[in-house]
């Protein structure tokens, strides 16, 4: 093992790519718009699952360069609506087993996932959500101070904060992986099986005759196709906007920050509704954290400074003894927010044009079943049951899957 | 942090403000059952557009609902108005 480490360190031409860089053909069945967990997930389900291998994935800049490599890595399946849990819980059950299957490490962590509640009624909806979780098969608790405590030893659990903590939700199965990995072994196991993936090629229009899509503009050619699928989050109107869809999606940055690696110390994720943050620790030993979105909506990328002050005066009251922490880097990523702040998926008014979009500040965790569900419909034609609730036309239905309280802290 | 002209105070900090979102049209008529579908794209559909965008904003300290045309990108703001003072 180390004698070939040795050999590809000396010779650099000997170490094989893990996705190649084929020439664009004028033609594919499928282009999926977008590289990201969603795009290079649709095409390795389609190649793996049924066999349709005639996919293009687009991706205007690297793969992974979108809120796919964006995120602060958390994945659960604790949600409130008993749709929405069945769902979270199977991308869930997928990514324990991805590692396997793609032979790569995606360093999974189910390390446990705390949701803080700090008033009676936060407790209120904690239990509701635990209830609904244990309905479906999901494993969440509500649990309180003294067990926090062990899970926890340095939250302050006293009564000194100005929103003391009254409990929590407990997900044991909840925890991080690393998103770069997951992005890198979809895109591996797509192109291993014959996907063709096309990056720093940005698509300028979609050509559509008769409602039909039938070509997709690149800036390195034309592509004749019946099906596109919109998978650019926050571009995702740009995108509607070439072929008219109109898209119930405002873009909202959303930023994160990595301290200075510091010793394990916190080996829970933890999360507060009420004080708008989530962290962890990762395994280089750096605290990610994050918050809300920026309160208006913007396509830029630029971290601020009152992003910052928020983070920190929030994450301070429960944890003082990080002060004097420094922060090491600040980013941010662009989130198409829904209305109910749950995905789109499916068909729109528009024949051959799918949207996979609507992922705003919660898609990273939903990314493998997102992407073998839909990759399901396109292959089938055929709504599968756990992704019908997310159709494009529940807005126009009144049928709206609200999951706001669960998937976000920014309220 | 940029700053904001607020039609009746003047440049203040963007955190006296509250983004109200995409300005958009109310439907002529919401009683009529056959615009079911305006009345949902008014309260869902966006534009979402990358470039100046129209869109309503609340300055917190006096109170004042305007319209600012606002880059998405550069947040560059082109011009801040009170609705009764819009462009027909």
């Amino acid at each position: 093992m180390s004698i070939r480490l040795l050999r590809q360190a000396l010779n650099p031409d000997s170490l094989t790519p893990m996705w190649r860089r084929p020439p664009m053909k004028d033609r594919y069945e499928v282009v999926i718009i977008g590289g990201g967990i969603n795009g290079l997930g649709m095409a390795y389900y389609l190649a793996k699952d049924h066999g349709i291998t005639d996919v293009a994935v687009l991706e205007k800049r690297y793969i992974g360069s979108g809120g796919s490599g964006r995120n602060t890595t958390i994945v659960r399946a604790n949600y409130l609506t008993p749709e929405g849990v069945r769902f979270y819980d199977e991308s869930l059950k997928l990514y324990e087993n991805l590692t396997e299957e793609f032979d790569f490490n995606i360093m999974l962590s189910q390390r446990g996932h705390l949701t803080l509640a700090h008033t009676d009624a936060s407790l209120r909806t904690m239990r509701w959500r635990a209830e609904v979780n244990q309905l479906q098969g999901v494993n969440s608790t509500v649990i309180y101070p003294d067990e926090i405590q062990k899970l926890v030893p340095h939250m302050d659990l006293s009564d000194r904060p100005r929103f003391p903590v009254m409990g929590a939700l407990y997900h044991p199965p909840g925890g991080i992986v690393r998103h770069d990995a997951v992005v890198w072994g979809y895109a591996h196991g797509a192109d291993k099986r014959g996907v063709h993936l096309h990056q720093m090629t940005e698509v300028t229009g979609i050509d559509v005759e008769d409602n039909k899509v039938v070509a997709v503009q690149t800036t390195r050619g034309r592509i004749k196709t019946g099906t596109v699928v919109n998978a650019t989050a926050g571009w995702s109107t740009v995108i509607a906007d070439m072929v008219g869809v109109k898209l119930p999606i405002r873009t909202h940055p959303l930023q994160a920050v990595v301290t200075e690696p510091l010793k394990p110390f916190l080996d829970t994720v933890v999360v507060s509704g009420t004080l708008h943050f989530y962290l962890s620790q990762s395994d280089r030993g750096e605290l990610v954290m994050g918050a809300g979105i920026n309160p208006y909506t913007s396509y830029s990328l630029d971290g601020t400074l009152s992003f910052i002050e928020g983070l920190a005066a929030h994450v301070l009251e429960l944890f003082p003894s990080l002060a004097k922490v420094r922060l090491m880097r600040q980013w941010a990523g662009l989130c198409d927010m829904t209305p109910d702040y749950s995905p789109i998926l499916g068909n729109t008014p528009v024949e051959g044009f799918l949207v996979n979009v609507g992922w705003g500040t919660y898609g990273f965790k939903a990314g493998p079943v997102a992407a073998r569900r839909v990759a399901e419909f396109i292959a089938t034609n055929h709504m599968p049951e756990v992704i019908a609730p997310f159709a494009y036309d529940r807005f126009y239905t009144g049928k709206l899957v609200g999951e706001k309280g669960a998937a976000a802290v920014g309220h | 942090m940029f700053l904001i002209d607020c039609p009746n105070i003047g440049p203040r900090n963007a955190s006296e403000f509250r983004f109200r979102g995409e300005f958009v049209e109310r439907p002529p008529n919401p009683e009529d059952p056959a615009s079911d579908d305006a009345w949902t794209d008014f309260l869902y559909m966006r534009e979402n557009k990358l470039g100046v965008q129209k869109e309503w904003w609340y300055h917190r300290p006096s109170g004042t609902w305007f319209i600012a045309e606002r880059h998405t990108k550069t947040h560059e703001i082109v011009r801040t108005y009170l609705w009764e003072d819009r462009d027909e």
